[in-house]
């Protein structure tokens, strides 16, 4: 049996036949072949499934793409636009905020979020906007500097074009 | 010239930030199937019989693979890093829960799953033995009965001088002894394991993408298990999700993915769920300790011994040079100036899952480390000593090195006195004893634990370690283009750890070339040379040199053809500022651009001389680098509920000469955090009868960024003498040393209750109960 499931995915509408019980976060990587999104364990601990849905940070593997029908959905490859990385990108560039990069863009995504509406959090904010993810690489330290950095270059950084 | 040394941001986190990192799980090809595994709810139990006609009558089923299957093809059972031998899919029966027990390769990974419950298979369950302290037990159950086993015992193996250890204990003034608990913890990267493998029928060759920290070693290894000519093996290790030692060994996931595709002829893909990781691959550690110490009264420590035993599971899959069934636990000496020391190692099967050595522990100097530092803490204790004070009086002094310790280990190089002082400075140590103190008579519980470490990384010396007899040297090929960019291919394998940056700068600060005109190639057994792979802290201290080396034969090869450039003789030149240059006439000089491209051109060379400037190098290390470091932990404990928070860490890192401090800095932030999770979160748990009780990360606790303080790092640099840029190895150090800092502290902040010890992870429930004098063991669930 499958269903009929329409979203719109940084800005572009899919439409696909699916299994009802298929997760989102396959729906975005196999069906749609956006594999910046990753899956790490199944039970919404990890946090490296975070995408958003109408502009909210879920963990997309504990979403069902049927969820999702005739809703907004944005992930890592629509945070640089234009040819520019957005400050967030480039933050955890300039501060070494990933380190084998799995974490990295559910990361990004959610502090992305907080800074849409804290633009200037300070640093416990940020590790307890964080603290549903989990990367086992950078001991989070830089991670919070990246955000900080992303925060403080907000006004007069897009990112360098590539 | 372009510094090559130095902060540089990264090359790889372009294409990371745009989720653009290809990792084995984002491998799709044309008509790939999906693999998944049925895995044993059983500990230990006979298999009477495996029916799969339902799961393979299922619409989108290729291919149901059983032990059966395989031992047509003389593949149930694979060899073990460690000499011993494990089963791919089971034939007699399970000896974890977890096991694989069969393979099904479907159209889409959905219909794999479905297809599992289809299969049906009868068991016959056994008595199981969880806990290694019952293993040897006369009436405990065989787990290994298909090695005419009569028990459970692996190995024994010793190491020191039992003889005048015994004499010295006997001697001295004061001896504190602890049994002590290095719980079964689980790597846990962020990507769990897995495979894509295509099997091409006409050309007979297997390629295969696979989340491994070694596929050089990978590729030998199919070969001789599968039996394809090594030449018509191809294994890509693209981009790695972490590894820390998970990803060293092969699972037999992997060989039921390369057998799926051969019987189908489409491509394969595996990758396992959280739960099959944390349950059936590589766990680390499982080390029952019993720690002695032997010391005068004035506090001069005098001896060590210790008597260990180790639980290696259901097979001994334990990864390390094979000479060294306990890895490198022999370093349990640590940082000290002893007169005697002695360890004796036993190991042994359990009911659990097989591994030993992964995590991040340098074989094993995790748990070397844990003892010894633990042990000084224990004596400082009993002689009512400043635990600071009593490192600094012990200590190997700078003119000791180097220095052969009392187990044979030479350790290169350090300066520890200054290490320690640097890392009492920053933490302002004498200030903070006495807010301690002040804290204490108000209540509160607060902690501080000290620890001093001592590694031994790069693995090493071909004569002594192997492993199933490949010496562990890495080749590399550094190729100078004749516009003079440069392309190294090297053996080892990142899995986070910047090699892309780090080795294009160890390449430009010997030829100077900018670190942007050298491309790393990596994870590509058809473009790279052979080595042993990333782990063990082993990637600077051995290709790192290999690079170093290979970058100065280029420089040699490139000094002959300045000279034909400038017609002189090459003795006369000279390098400096990036060129060649006649001496005396720096005007004159030739940077590696110019002279690669006219080592290309029609100038005339010297008779015997190639033309071009490439080279390749094997290393094969003549010793192992020390690196080393001092941490300090502080911590308050909430005495109510047993809660401990991280409030300070203070790390000092000497880990020689540093090729990007940037990058340094984030592999110990990285390996601080582990040391907080494996002190008070993590730990794969058993029940009596043998079931896992830490199979997802609702169980298996991992520290976020709460649990983690802002990192406090220092650093000292104390070159390695043998290494040719003097660089140590840094990506275990601070897993290694953090955890006895940070028990140490918690340990330190229950003084008031007269606790000397409780076992990690120290959870709030632990340090609840060691407040009330009953600390439990960890490893297995309370009744």
């Amino acid at each position: 049996m499958t269903m009929r499931v329409a979203v719109t995915v940084n800005g572009t509408e899919y439409a696909r036949d699916v299994e009802p019980r298929l997760l989102l976060i396959h729906f975005i990587r196999d069906e749609l072949g956006l594999t910046g999104s990753h899956w790490g364990c199944d039970t919404s601990n990890c946090g490296s499934c975070v995408v958003w849905l109408d502009a909210t940070p879920v963990k997309a593997c504990t979403v069902l793409a049927a969820m999702a029908d005739g809703r907004i959905v944005r992930t890592v490859e629509d945070l640089e636009q234009d040819g520019c990385l957005d400050p967030v990108q480039q933050g955890f560039i300039e501060c070494h905020g990933l380190q084998c990069g799995f974490c990295t863009p559910a990361m990004m995504m959610t502090a992305r979020w907080l800074l849409d509406r804290n633009p200037d959090p300070a640093e416990a904010e940020i590790r307890e906007v964080l603290s549903g993810q989990v990367c086992r690489c950078t001991g989070y330290e830089n991670i919070v500097r990246s955000v900080r950095w992303a925060a403080e270059h907000a006004a007069d950084h897009r990112g360098e074009s590539t | 010239m372009t510094a090559g040394f130095g902060r540089m941001l990264r090359k790889e986190d372009q294409r990371f930030v745009r989720g653009m990192g290809t990792y084995v799980d984002d491998v799709y090809l044309p008509g790939m199937l999906y693999g998944a595994v049925l895995r044993s709810p059983h500990p230990h139990a006979r298999i009477a019989s495996i029916d799969t006609v339902a799961a393979e009558a299922h619409p989108k089923v290729r291919a149901v693979i059983t032990g059966e299957t395989l031992a047509g093809r003389d593949l149930a059972w694979m060899p073990t890093l460690a000499g011993d031998r494990q089963a791919v899919l089971a034939t007699d029966k399970v000896r974890f829960q977890g096991q694989e027990v069969a393979f099904v390769v479907a159209e889409d990974h959905y219909a794999a799953r479905d297809a599992l419950e289809l299969i049906d298979v009868e068991y016959e369950p056994l008595p199981a033995v969880a806990d290694a302290r019952r293993a040897l037990d006369a009436d405990a159950p065989v787990v290994r009965d298909d090695l005419d086993l009569t028990g459970n015992h692996i190995f024994d193996w010793e190491s020191g001088d039992a003889e005048r250890t015994d004499q010295v204990f006997r001697d001295a003034e004061v001896t504190v002894s602890q049994d002590m608990l290095y719980p079964r913890v689980h790597p846990a990267p962020l990507e769990t394991c897995g495979i894509v493998a295509d099997f091409n029928k006409v050309s007979g060759k297997l390629t295969v993408w696979a989340t491994t920290q070694a596929p050089h070693a990978h590729r030998t290894l199919y070969s001789l298990v599968v039996g394809l000519p090594e030449h018509k093996i191809r294994v890509i290790s693209p981009d790695i999700g972490g590894g820390f030692g998970n990803k060293v060994p092969i699972y037999p996931g992997y060989l039921c993915a390369i057998v799926g595709s051969m019987i189908t002829g489409r491509p394969v893909k595996w990758v396992e769920d959280r739960s099959e990781n944390l349950m059936s691959t590589s766990f680390a550690r499982d080390f029952h300790m019993r720690g002695e110490m032997a010391a005068s009264r004035d506090g001069k420590i005098r001896a060590v011994r210790v008597t260990v035993l180790a639980d290696h599971g259901a097979f001994n899959g334990a990864a390390q040079p094979t000479k060294y069934p306990a890895g490198f636990f022999g370093v349990f000496t640590g940082s000290y100036d002893l007169e005697a020391a002695h360890c004796q190692v036993t190991g042994v099967y359990t009911n659990k899952a097989p591994g030993g050595v992964a995590y991040s522990c340098s074989f094993r100097i995790t748990e070397a480390v844990y003892l010894v530092e633990r042990m000084v803490d224990m004596l400082a204790f009993e002689l009512d000593l400043d635990p600071a004070e009593l490192r600094m009086r012990n200590l190997l002094r700078p003119e000791q090195f180097p220095y052969t310790c009392q187990t044979g280990w030479t350790y290169d190089s350090g300066d520890y006195p200054r290490t320690l002082r640097l890392a009492m400075d920053m933490a302002g140590y004498e200030d903070l004893r006495k807010e301690q103190a002040a804290e204490r008579a108000r209540g509160h519980l607060v902690g501080i634990g000290v620890s001093f470490f001592t590694e031994a990384v790069g693995a090493g010396p071909r004569k002594h370690m192997d492993i199933l007899g490949i010496g562990m040297a890495d080749g590399v090929e550094l190729r100078v283009h004749p516009t003079g960019t440069a392309v190294l291919s090297i053996s080892v394998q990142t899995q986070g750890q910047g090699h892309e940056t780090t080795f294009a700068q160890i390449v430009a600060e010997e030829l100077g070339l900018s670190p942007d005109d050298v491309e790393v190639v990596h994870g590509d057994t058809d473009q790279t040379p052979f080595g042993l792979g990333t782990y063990g802290s082993r990637s600077t201290p051995v290709s790192g040199a290999a690079t170093a080396i290979v970058a100065r034969k280029v420089r040699e090869r490139a000094r002959i053809v300045a000279a034909a450039m400038l017609e002189v003789d090459p003795e006369d030149l000279e390098w400096g500022d990036g060129r060649w240059s006649v001496k005396g006439d720096p005007d004159s000089g030739r940077t590696i651009a110019e002279i690669a491209w006219a080592a290309h051109s029609n100038l005339e060379l010297p008779d015997g001389i190639e033309g071009q400037l490439d080279a390749t190098c094997v290393y094969n290390p003549p010793n192992l680098t020390y690196p080393f470091g001092a941490y300090i932990c502080v911590v308050d404990v909430d005495p109510g509920t047993g809660k401990v928070d991280v409030r300070r860490f203070i790390a000092v890192d000497d880990c020689g000469v540093r090729i990007n401090p940037m990058i340094v800095e984030g592999q110990v932030h990285g390996g601080l955090a582990d040391g907080i999770g494996m002190a008070l979160m993590e730990s794969i748990v058993f029940d009596a009868d043998g079931n896992c009780l830490g199979g997802s990360f609702m169980d298996y606790l991992l520290p976020t960024s709460l649990e983690c303080p802002s990192w406090e790092l220092g650093a000292t640099v104390t070159p390695s003498p043998h290494h040719p840029i003097g660089a140590k190895g840094v990506g275990e150090s601070a897993t290694v040393g953090s955890p006895p800092a940070v028990v140490n502290a918690v340990i330190d902040a229950l003084r008031p209750y007269g606790v000397r010890h409780a076992d990690m992870p120290l959870t709030p429930a632990q340090v609840w109960r060691a407040i009330q004098g009953r600390p439990f063991r960890t490893d297995l669930a309370i009744s």
